[in-house]
Parts: C-alpha cells; structure tokens; sequence
C-alpha cells in the first residue's frame, strides 16, 4: 500500500499538467452567450432610428408569427459585412426588425442607403439599454423570437453565407 | 510634436470607427453627487465583468458597452436599488461570469471547502509524525 502511496504525487502532478495543456490547447472561446434564450424578451419601447421605418417595441415582436431581431450599429464594420445576408433572409420572406445601437438618425440612414434595408422596423437604442438587458455582449448579433415574444436562439456574431440555413431552420422550429 | 503629426493623424480615424461617435451616456465618467451612492456604485462597477474587454472590470474599461453599463448602474443606485439586486438582474442575463465576486453556489462548494481540507489534513500529518518521533 505505501509503495503505491509514493507515487501518488507524481500522479497528481502529471494530471496537473494535463489540465494545463488542455486548457492551453482548447481553443479559446469568448463569446458570451446570453442567460435569457428561452425567456420571455423585456418589455420595451424605442424610438425610430431611421426616418422611414417605424421604431420598435415587445408588442410589435410578440405578434403571432417568428421574427428575427438584429442589432447593429451604423458604426460596426461586421454589421456591413453581414448586410447582404440579412438581406437575403428578408427577400426569402424571415421578417427582420433591427435595433441600432448607441447611435444617431443621420448615421443609421446613411447606413442603410449604403448597405441596404431588410428591416421593417428599427428602434434606436442610445444606451444599450435593450442590449444589456437582452443579454447582448456585442454588435452584430441576431436573436429568433417566436410568435409569443420568447427568445428562442441567439446568433452571435455577424450571420455569415453559410449561417442562413441555421437561422431558417431556429425561425422554422420557433414556428412550431 | 511635429514630427509626430501624421502618426496622430493616422491614428485618430481608425478610433472614431472602432467605436461610437456618440458622447458618452450620462453617468458614464460622472460621479454621483451623493458621495455614499457613489461608493456603493463604485464597490459594484470594480466587480462587475466587461464584455468587451473580458478581463477588465467595468470600472476599469474604456470600452463603450462598458461605459454604458456604468451609467446604467449609477442610475439604478440613484433611483435606491441595491446593488446586490443589479449583480443579481446582470447575471440573470449574462451569466454568473458577469460578476467577479464569488457566489455560495454548491457548484464552488469544494472550492470553499479546500482550506479547511487542507489544514485538518496538514494537522494530521504533522500530529501522526510527531507521535511517531515521541514513541521512538
């Protein structure tokens, strides 16, 4: 027994610097994933952030039918980049609302004149105030909210080509 | 300075699209006026984790969401909330790796446990040799 006792802090060393290296050599994941998916979206009313779409509030999400709700800013680079994306979805018929973030009329127009529009709501919100409490860590990110205002997936992160099909797939399952 | 000028110049755009050219929310870099809801909110800002800058407190972070958050949890002590109450509201939303102050969670019960576990074990180590050393 005492023979086998001896090696027992060798052995707890080596299981040490496994747990090292895999820490070490697991690829870093930072996103921080929002503790609301599955809960019912806040309650909220926003102005309108651009001059020829009406703002946004819960009411207007928890209509019946799944709507995809997008938040960008004017002054996000990713946000451009996933423009034409969004706008895909929106012309194969998901309903896209948006929320611009921390920014200025002028700006979200010259945004959407430049990129393209597939929202048919955009609420502004100046403080992040929706954003904190959705859970959101950062812009671009998309969330599905089904017919009774419930969140139910998060996308973080700007929705690349070969996101679409996962996020047709969250809208078709929050239809259910 | 001359010589630095188009440095400067170079620089400078490439900060004003990093991030909002939107000034900063009220009670973003504005102390309270009330020096005591000022330290409650300072105690809870130095443990409450930035997003943006994952390991920055958001008292300590420059980033906009960061600044954002502070003004939101100035207002809330203004208006009487506890701060206990915002640690809590935050990570309902973000998760318990929003808040840097350890919880009572049985998750970290081991964790707690492990000093305590530590010295009765060292005790009984030293107390078994010095028996042993006595009995020789």
């Amino acid at each position: 027994m005492n023979r086998w006792l001896l090696w027992a802090p060798l052995a707890l060393f080596v299981l040490f610097v496994g747990l090292v290296a895999l820490g070490l050599f697991k690829p870093d994941d930072r996103q921080i994933r929002s503790a609301m998916v599955g809960k019912a979206l806040p309650a909220f009313v926003l102005p309108q952030a651009a001059s020829d779409r009406p703002g946004l509030s819960r009411a207007d999400l928890a209509a019946g039918k799944p709507r995809l709700l997008n938040i960008f800013a004017s002054w996000c680079v990713p946000c451009a980049a996933e423009s034409p994306q969004l706008i895909e979805l929106a012309r194969s018929g998901v309903p896209i609302d948006g929320v611009a973030i921390r920014d200025a009329r002028g700006d979200v127009d010259q945004f959407l004149t430049r990129w393209g529009n597939p929202y048919q709501r955009i609420g502004l919100d100046a403080r992040s105030a929706l954003q904190l409490s959705l859970g959101s860590s950062g812009v671009p990110e998309s969330f599905v909210i089904d017919g009774r205002g419930v969140i139910r997936y998060q996308h973080i992160g700007d929705i690349r080509a070969e996101d679409i099909a996962l996020i047709k797939q969250k809208m078709a399952e929050a239809a259910r | 300075m001359r010589p630095l000028l188009p440095l400067l110049l170079i620089a400078a755009p490439v900060a004003l699209v990093a991030q909002t050219a939107l000034p900063p929310a009220p009670y973003a870099d504005t102390q309270l006026e009330n020096p005591a809801q000022e330290q409650k909110a300072r105690d809870l800002m130095l443990t409450i984790r930035c997003v943006t800058c994952q390991s920055q407190s958001i008292a300590d972070s420059n980033a906009s969401m960061a600044a954002d958050l502070r003004s939101e949890i100035r207002t809330r002590i203004k208006a009487g909330e506890d701060p206990e109450a915002i640690r809590k509201w935050l990570i309902d939303r973000y998760g318990d790796w929003i808040s840097y102050a350890p919880s009572a969670d049985p998750i970290l019960w081991p964790l707690w446990a492990a000093p305590i576990v530590l010295l009765l074990a060292g005790g009984a180590l030293v107390a078994s040799r010095l028996k042993r050393k006595g009995a020789a």
